[in-house]
């Protein structure tokens, strides 16, 4: 009797509360933009700056994808910025000396990514050892098979065999205007979305956030935790590769020194969208408005012709305030 | 100073009077006296969510009342913070323990209290103290360099209460210490609350075990939704009362039980052998009956259940599960029709910070969409229906189970095996921790899912069940067989044995006829 009266307020009100929690970063995002807005040059707020703001979050906004699978399902993959290099470097050596067509090159340095991430996995899984210590030493053995395939060079490609490949994050010309972004920004927003969609709604997805809320739990359930946990990486490493394509098409070199320490701005992009590193708890849409911060504040302050370091110190505290934002907010709804 | 507390117990240590206490719409506490004196055990008994735990949430400083007075030795006692309760000499002992593994004895007997001069450490000091702490226990795996961690269970029980001890207690609260304890180890910690006695503490003992409250205590003090319902001396007062007034209606009523037709045999297992425990089980398990099984914590019990699961290895035996022989992963086991429920809900059972619907669902995620899709909404309805049935009490099936009160969460875990409709049940304490009205709950169903439907045409279930609690088994179960030391005995229907039988196999001795 009373439990019928209160079941549609009572949903009304978790709904309230779950669509504030979900929005709160985009609020964040909102309100670091606006206050750009205010006090940086009146250009900040042009459609082609907010175009660039795009372009530039693209890197770090494909590979955070993979990683907050990763780090919704307890882990973590702290070779991400070298997968990025080893993608590069392969798709211009496959361009260069194999002679392959563009889409070729892409799908094979995306492949040879996928197989860092897969590696990854199996020794995570079959070794025991935490996802830091054996992602720590991905990252230099990736970034190492990086020079070796470069000879410790940056391949440069013939500009003839780029075709497309390097207008994905270039700025959309005017006689494609219809396009409003550039092709690689789309691809990230489709990316999303379908990620955001495997999350949700299909098994794979609620066992990640299973085996992250709780491991045993996932493994008393019957969920195969090993073999979700190998799929985690590998797409981890799909992801890398795909960073690594965006990354080829602005500089058109394969270039194995590059993206070093990119795993960190990866990382935090996702922490700061409400990701937790103890596992459980992330979103795709907070992890792209982290990635989003990000760059609007590198931007900003760019605009401003503030100097580097200053970026450095508002990007270092924006990601501990988030952060810390969000235990309080846990704290209360606890 | 006798006057000042107005009793006529000239020695009082401890008295609380008139404390009350509101969260929200709920009563916690209201209007609750107690009194211990120096060289007493008080024991403190009621049902999950009677008050305990917040009156001694209240005693040691982790929360303020909103009314009420409290003196320790005549003077007034108000603590602001657990620090401050500790320096007064009020210890706590939790079920939980509170060590830091990593160390070792006497580093956590004088954690936070290292005699200090000049900013050193004096270890010669530590050292003495820990010994003088530890002396009393005459338990020789304490020494003061074992690391903690080596310890077993019991012993480190023990390192808290030596703590305790080095702080110059005057009040000791034991919060159900014996919960995990071997019997050996409840038989050493009794001898020594009995020493402690001697000395002049005054002792607050929180219990379930109405048994080991009849054997420890001097006076019983029972709450029941937050009020205190009866005080007595133990020697004054049957166990029958005190469960009566700690229930508050009779107990007849707990263990339903209905006809039963007991079915073909769907889990047989021969001579099964794990890494460690079990060390030899064998048993038939038909559909339609509740088969349980008793003993001692560490017996092994867990061990059996977990490897037929598939969740710990299988050294030899042989195990058939419906049409399906041998041992298989709990993957496999969830698709051959078999669940098991957790003995440890928080570590294990649930996955804490997900929804009930993800909890409820998350063995079988088919069905919730077309293309293999998961759609919460369909995850919503399915759960709906078994927080009707239930009586599962949230705010829906989105609620994070972590928020859940205990005997909530454990129906959660049930749901689990319903949603997944499991053939045969695997029950590991499924009552531990939770209170009177959802352990009848959990009763009700566990023979509700034995004697089956054939009007609704839901099939007998079969269920293998292992519990501490005798009394429980023998209300619940067909038949029952205990382990003891990793071997599982023989059968037998719970018409023809008693608990005195069953305990004296339980405990390896000759039952003595």
């Amino acid at each position: 009797m009373s439990d019928k009266q209160a079941t549609p307020n009572q949903a009304m009100t978790v709904n309230w509360r779950g669509l504030l929690n979900t929005l709160s970063p985009v609020l964040a995002l909102v309100g670091v933009f606006e206050l750009f807005v205010l006090i940086a040059p009146s250009s900040f707020a042009t459609v082609r700056n907010i175009e660039m703001i795009a372009r530039q979050t693209t890197i770090v906004g494909v590979a955070a994808l993979g990683m907050t699978l990763v780090i919704i399902s307890g882990g973590i993959d702290l070779s991400v910025g070298s997968v990025v290099a080893l993608s590069t470097v392969a798709i211009a050596w496959l361009l260069e000396y194999a002679g392959v067509s563009p889409l070729v090159a892409a799908i094979g340095g995306v492949a040879a990514a996928a197989f860092f991430g897969l590696v990854s996995g199996v020794l995570i899984t079959r070794l025991r050892v935490v996802p830091f210590i054996v992602t720590l030493g991905m990252m230099l053995v990736v970034r190492g098979a990086a020079k070796g395939i470069g000879r410790e060079q940056k391949i440069d490609v013939d500009p003839v065999r780029l075709k497309w490949l390097d207008d994905l994050l270039a700025s959309v010309p005017p006689e494609r205007s219809w396009m409003l972004l550039p092709p690689g920004v789309w691809m990230l927003i489709l990316l999303a979305v379908a990620m955001a969609a495997l999350l949700r709604y299909t098994r794979l997805g609620r066992h990640t956030f299973a085996i992250g809320s709780n491991e045993q739990t996932a493994r008393l359930c019957g969920v195969a935790v090993d073999r979700v946990k190998v799929l985690v990486y590998t797409l981890c490493g799909v992801f890398g590769g795909l960073a690594g394509l965006m990354q080829f098409s602005r500089l058109t070199v394969g270039d194995p020194t590059v993206a070093v320490g990119l795993e960190l701005n990866v990382i935090a992009a996702v922490v700061i969208g409400g990701g937790s590193l103890s596992g459980g708890e992330g979103s795709i849409l907070g992890t792209l408005v982290g990635a989003l911060i990000m760059t609007v504040i590198a931007s900003g302050c760019t605009q401003m012709g503030l100097p580097n370091w200053v970026q450095e110190i508002v990007t270092g505290a924006i990601i501990v305030a988030a952060v810390a934002l969000d235990r309080l907010r846990h704290r209360r709804t606890a | 100073m006798a006057e000042r507390i107005d009793s006529h117990q000239p020695a009082v240590r401890l008295q609380m009077e008139g404390v009350s206490k509101r969260f929200g719409a709920t009563i916690a506490l209201e209007d609750v006296g107690i009194k211990v004196a120096a060289g007493e055990v008080l024991a403190l008994v009621g049902e999950n969510g009677a008050g305990k735990s917040t009156l001694m949430k209240v005693l040691s400083g982790a929360i303020k009342p909103d009314a009420g007075r409290m003196w320790l030795d005549g003077v007034p006692y108000r603590p602001a913070h657990p620090l401050e309760a500790r320096r007064a000499g009020v210890a706590m002992i939790y079920q939980e323990l509170s060590l830091t593994p990593h160390l070792n004895v006497q580093e956590n007997i004088m954690l936070g209290m290292e005699p200090v001069s000049l900013g050193v450490v004096r270890w010669k000091e530590v050292r003495r103290r820990a010994i003088e702490a530890i002396k009393e226990f005459d338990n020789p795996e304490l020494t003061p360099d074992a690391r903690v961690s080596r310890l077993s269970v019991g012993s480190q029980q023990l390192v808290e209460i030596a703590r305790a001890l080095a702080i110059g207690c005057r009040v000791l609260v034991l919060d159900e210490p014996t919960s995990s304890l071997t019997q050996r180890d409840v038989e050493r910690l009794f001898e020594i609350i009995g020493r402690l006695k001697q000395q002049g503490k005054a002792i607050i003992y929180i219990s379930h075990f109405i048994e080991e409250v009849k054997r420890i205590a001097d006076r019983v003090t029972v709450l029941r939704d937050g009020r205190v319902v009866g005080s007595s001396d133990v020697a004054a007062i049957t166990t029958d009362q005190i469960v009566a007034l700690m229930v508050g209606r009779q107990v007849e009523e707990l263990y339903p039980r209905c006809e039963r037709q007991a079915g073909e045999v769907v889990l047989e297992i021969e001579d099964l052998a794990g890494l460690k425990n079990p060390r030899s089980a064998s048993l038939k398990l038909r559909r339609g009956e509740v088969l349980g099984i008793a003993g001692l914590v560490g017996a092994g019990r867990t061990e059996l259940l977990r490897s037929l699961f598939g969740l710990e290895p299988v050294r030899k035996g042989r195990i058939r599960l419906g049409l399906y022989s041998g041992p298989a992963s709990p993957t496999r086991r969830w698709m051959q029709g078999a669940g098991l429920l957790s003995e440890d809900r928080k570590e294990e059972g649930l996955a804490l910070s997900l929804s009930v619907a993800d909890n409820v669902t998350l063995s079988k995620l088919k069905g919730f969409g077309p293309l293999g899709m998961v759609l919460p909404s369909r995850q919503d309805k399915a759960t709906r229906r078994w927080l009707r049935e239930l009586d599962i009490r949230c705010r829906g099936p989105r609620q994070p189970v972590g928020s859940l009160s205990g005997g909530n969460q454990q129906k959660v875990a049930l749901a689990r095996l319903l949603q997944h409709d499991v053939d045969v049940f695997l029950l590991d304490e499924p009552t531990r921790g939770i209170d009177v009205a959802a352990k009848a709950l959990v009763y009700k169903l566990i023979n509700a899912v034995a004697t089956g439907s054939p009007a609704e045409g839901r099939q007998p279930k079969a269920v293998l069940m292992v519990s501490s609690y005798l009394p429980e088994l023998m209300g619940v179960c067909d038949r029952v067989a205990v382990m003891c030391r990793g071997i599982l005995g023989p059968t037998y229907k719970v018409s023809e044995v008693n608990e005195h039988e069953l305990m004296f196999e339980a405990t390896g001795r000759e039952a003595t006829a």
